[in-house]
């Protein structure tokens, strides 16, 4: 039988390895890609909630709700990010993170 | 049932997930994340979110990953060199990861209420219709000012993208 651990902890492993990939890897796109990852894991445990936390003998819709501005905020996101991306490659032709560093201390 | 359709996906999206932190090409990598978010949406219909899934697949492993395939492409990004690992980063990180992991799974184990079997559903699932009713009665504010953010977004990016930025 599945319980709520198991979707907590798979949500949880997924967002931890979103996790390391922004502290490991050094391509701006690719952390990008690791914060989407993050992204989704919180969505799996808000959708797990939904389905556990059951009212009336249906499940909370207003954590499917949340999980569908999430997902939309996130492609808004995405949208600014990846134009941000573009626009410092022109500027700089690179896309990795330890060249960016005008503004490192 | 349930149970093993969860653990075939929620496996194999753990597992493109990895191939996303660890491959070196990007494109292999965004690859990786457009199967890691369909098995995340395989995972939803386990847990009877189907439009929820639906959207996943639509925005998340579509639209998203779309844009992201297109801008590798138009940078015409090669596979990363091998550059020096700087150690203190890598050990960091794997702490901070590992801790995270090991504390979750301490605070899953210390309480009952985790380990709940899944509830019944009383009425036959109407996802669609449920979540509009919720969206446009409960959330209606915060759906008019996405509908605003989004506006903005766009704006945003129009701007960024021009050729000379003042």
């Amino acid at each position: 039988m599945t319980t709520l651990s198991h979707y907590l902890m798979a949500s949880g492993l997924l967002f931890s390895l979103g996790l390391a990939g922004v502290m490991l890897r050094r391509n701006i796109l690719i952390i990008f890609m690791c914060l989407e990852m993050m992204l989704s894991a919180v969505n799996l445990s808000l959708v797990a909630f939904s389905r556990y936390g059951i009212v009336n003998g249906i499940q909370n819709y207003d954590a499917q709700v949340l999980v569908f501005f999430i997902i939309t905020v996130a492609a808004a996101e995405v949208a600014v990010g990846l134009a941000i991306i573009v626009a410092l490659f022109r500027s700089r032709q690179t896309t990795h993170s330890e060249d960016l560093n005008a503004m490192k201390f | 049932m349930q149970l093993t359709l969860f653990w075939i996906f929620s496996s194999l999206m753990i597992a493109f997930g990895l191939g996303v932190v660890t491959l070196r090409s990007p494109i292999s990598c965004a690859m990786c994340l457009v199967s890691s978010f369909i098995c995340l949406a395989a995972v939803f219909v386990t847990l009877d979110a189907f439009f929820i899934a639906i959207v996943q697949v639509l925005v998340a492993a579509g639209a998203v990953m779309v844009l992201f395939l297109f801008i590798i492409m138009l940078l015409n990004l090669q596979a990363e060199e091998c550059r020096r690992v700087k150690l203190g980063v890598m050990l960091g990180g794997t702490v901070v990861v590992l801790s995270f992991v090991v504390l979750l799974s301490q605070a899953l184990e210390s309480s009952p209420q985790f380990s709940k079997p899944i509830p019944v559903l009383m009425a036959p699932s109407q996802d669609v219709s449920m979540i509009g009713m919720t969206l446009f009665h409960s959330f209606n504010l915060p759906f008019q000012i996405v509908g605003v953010l989004l506006l903005v977004a766009t704006v945003g990016v129009v701007l960024l993208s021009r050729r000379t930025l003042r």
